[in-house]
């Protein structure tokens, strides 16, 4: 079978999405030329009207998208890095979120936000590592992060297709990963279903983006000894509860690993909800980078803030002693 | 009814036209004071008496198809562009037969129906949508033009210039119009605005020129002029319309008690009243029907907005996502 990398995975979901329908189209920073490969040979195939090379204007190209989708366009926006975000945030939340109630429902502003490079790259510093993806679940926009190359075909697939705005964010770590899949198995992946990528009995690890692969790795380890399940949520927003209520039932612990800053993050709230309406048979821990985090330089630094393997083992043994 | 019909026959461009659109937006701008007065508005309103002939001489020169985008004083550019002078009231009264169903109020008042993509409460916020709506217009291969407006404090927000930057590299049929009159809020044009304001679209090569924003006609020959050009293909321009607002810039400046325009400026600003300004250009017969029927028609918008009922509570997020999406409610238990 061939093998798909996550990166190409995303290129096959717009190049399909491009074919399947005229109204979508794709703009930012060097696509044409595609610097992040992920919009690679779309200017070939569809043209300098479907691929637009935008100035350096994020503000205006975002709030442009919205324009355009006001008289039926799909626009993808491809952001060269997540701290852009903060420039549109505006246009974003402020907009493009807000035009269908504030309009009583007269519009819809279906405009895809892809964030390929999310999170740390290494020896980016810090205003190239921020992975803010609370910011927009805590706004209300739709919110996914997938950790797999089916599930980022899959989720852009339906991103592109949903008739809301919808920030896709790929993590930078989970950019290379590649599986040995059948193309055609490829398919869209509903927002707000989670993925159990691994059963177990005795705690749920709830792992969000390329972390799902640590959760998985750290669960084989354990397996002879702790047996873990693995659920990915796969959308942070809308989040899959009835998917972790599921899983919680089984288990009665939780452990959250959360590339992102603890105060008021996804794990945050993970833990909220499952402390409001599940039975826990002991508090459950969560595992994300410090409050407030600005990812530092140098490696080790960097890595430190990061969430580990070893901190996961040990929230696991934490929550199994009790 | 005969009365109504007569003066509906004028196209918005012809002499009465152009006066009919001034007097609507002035009564309607009255009248919804005495409710925010009254309590019937709540929240308040930014008034856009003083500055009627932008919105009736811009939008005289454009179709119904047309679009606009529109900033917190918008009232007069969405009635200027068509919408119900009724359903508009309502919306500022947070009724649910308003044109937003009573979630927008009075700064997101939209129309699509009439090409009013929506008022908008950031300052500057617009022109990059206006632009991208343009762009798709053209990409249907339709002629449409979008227009939007905004006011002197906005041409110091970086996105609208960057807008501008986008529709002139890419020439998209669309018409920046800035009402400058005078004030920010509080602050004078003079005191934040470094260069000019035509100065802005001759950067990015725009014709850009300014008129006399008390006069409709001056306004929809300049806007004419410009929409003529977007149409054909001739890219964007920057019409800057010099012009008096002559209420507060908020219904509750008069609670604030601000001072920053003295009387006399008040009063001289005043004087050159863009009702009377196209009011003189009528015959004595034609005014008065126009003055009758415009009375009418607010009366009765009036009596639309306070006899409509309140929205439903129960659906206070109702269409927060386009696709139905129900999020989880806040409420304990
Ligand atoms: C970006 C932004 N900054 C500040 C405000 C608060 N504010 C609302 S209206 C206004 C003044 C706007 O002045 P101008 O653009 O000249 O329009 P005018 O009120 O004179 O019609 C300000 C500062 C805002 N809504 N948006």
């Amino acid at each position: 079978m061939p093998w798909l990398s996550y990166r190409k995975a995303l290129n096959r979901a717009l190049v399909d999405e491009l074919a399947r329908d005229p109204a979508v189209f794709v703009l930012g920073e060097d696509v044409r030329v595609a610097v992040s490969n992920v919009t690679a040979g779309l200017l070939k195939r569809f043209g300098p009207d479907r691929v637009l090379d935008t100035p350096l204007s994020e503000q205006a190209f975002t709030s442009f998208a919205t324009g355009a989708a006001l008289r039926g366009r799909r626009p993808v926006i491809e952001f060269q890095i997540p701290a852009l975000l903060y420039l549109a945030f505006e246009q974003i939340v402020n907009q493009a979120h807000k035009f269908s109630l504030m309009t009583g429902g007269q519009t819809r502003v279906p405009v895809t936000y892809l964030v390929p490079g999310s999170g740390s790259r290494t020896g980016w510093a810090g205003q190239h590592s921020d992975h803010p993806y609370a910011l927009f679940a805590h706004a209300g926009v739709k919110t996914v992060v997938p950790a797999t190359p089916e599930d980022a075909y899959g989720l852009l697939t339906t991103a592109i297709r949903d008739d809301d705005p919808v920030v896709v964010f790929a993590p930078a770590a989970a950019l290379d990963v590649r599986v040995d899949l059948d193309h055609d198995g490829l398919a869209p992946v509903p927002l707000g279903v989670g993925r159990v990528h691994r059963e177990g009995e005795d705690v749920t690890v709830v792992a969000v983006g390329h972390l799902v692969h640590d959760a998985v790795a750290v669960a084989e380890e354990l397996a002879g000894d702790v047996s873990v399940e693995v659920f990915d949520p796969r959308t942070v927003y809308p989040f899959d509860w009835d998917g972790l209520a599921a899983s919680l039932a089984k288990t009665g612990r939780l452990v959250v690993v959360d590339d992102s800053n603890r105060m008021c993050g996804i794990a945050a709230e993970v833990l909220a909800t499952a402390a409001e309406g599940c039975d826990l048979v002991v508090p459950p821990v969560r595992v994300t980078r410090p409050d407030g985090a600005v990812v530092p330089f140098a490696r080790g630094l960097d890595l430190a803030v990061q969430p580990d393997r070893a901190q996961l083992t040990a929230a696991i043994r934490k929550v199994l002693k009790q | 009814m005969a009365l109504l019909t007569a003066v509906a026959a004028h196209a918005p461009d012809s002499d009465v036209g152009l006066y009919r659109t001034v007097r609507l937006i002035r009564r309607f701008e009255e009248r919804a004071v005495e409710l925010v007065r009254s309590g019937d508005i709540i929240g308040g309103i930014h008034p856009y008496t003083g500055q009627e002939a932008v919105a009736a001489g811009v939008c005289a020169a454009l179709r119904v198809d047309d679009m606009i985008t529109s900033t917190h004083r918008g009232h007069g550019h969405v009635l200027a562009k068509g919408a119900d002078p009724a359903r508009t009231l309502a919306e500022l009264a947070g009724r649910a037969t308003g044109l937003n169903r009573g979630r927008g109020g009075s700064m997101h008042a939209a129309d699509f129906g009439s090409g009013i993509l929506g008022a908008n409460a950031i300052v500057g916020a617009n022109g990059a949508i206006t632009a991208g709506a343009a762009w798709a217009a053209r990409q249907d291969g339709g002629d449409q033009v979008a227009v939007s407006f905004f006011g002197d404090g906005a041409v110091n927000q970086g996105v609208l210039l960057e807008a501008m930057n986008l529709a002139a590299l890419w020439r998209l049929p669309t018409l920046f119009v800035c009402e400058n009159n005078g004030y920010a809020t509080t602050l004078t044009v003079t005191d934040a605005v470094a260069g000019t304001i035509t100065g802005r679209g001759e950067a990015f090569g725009m014709p850009s020129v300014t008129v006399d924003g008390m006069d409709p006609r001056a306004v929809l020959d300049a806007a004419r002029e410009a929409v003529d050009r977007a149409r054909a293909g001739g890219g964007p321009s920057l019409v800057e319309c010099l012009t008096y607002r002559f209420d507060a810039h908020h219904t509750w400046e008069h609670k604030a008690r601000v001072r920053y325009r003295d009387d006399d400026e008040v009063r001289s600003g005043r004087e050159r009243d863009p009702v009377e300004i196209q009011g003189a250009r009528l015959t004595c017969d034609e005014r008065t029907s126009v003055d009758a029927d415009v009375e009418a028609v607010v009366d009765a918008a009036v009596a639309f907005a306070l006899d409509s009922p309140h929205p439903d509570p129960v659906g206070a997020l109702d269409h927060l996502y386009a696709t139905g999406m129900r999020a989880r409610p806040g409420g304990g238990g």
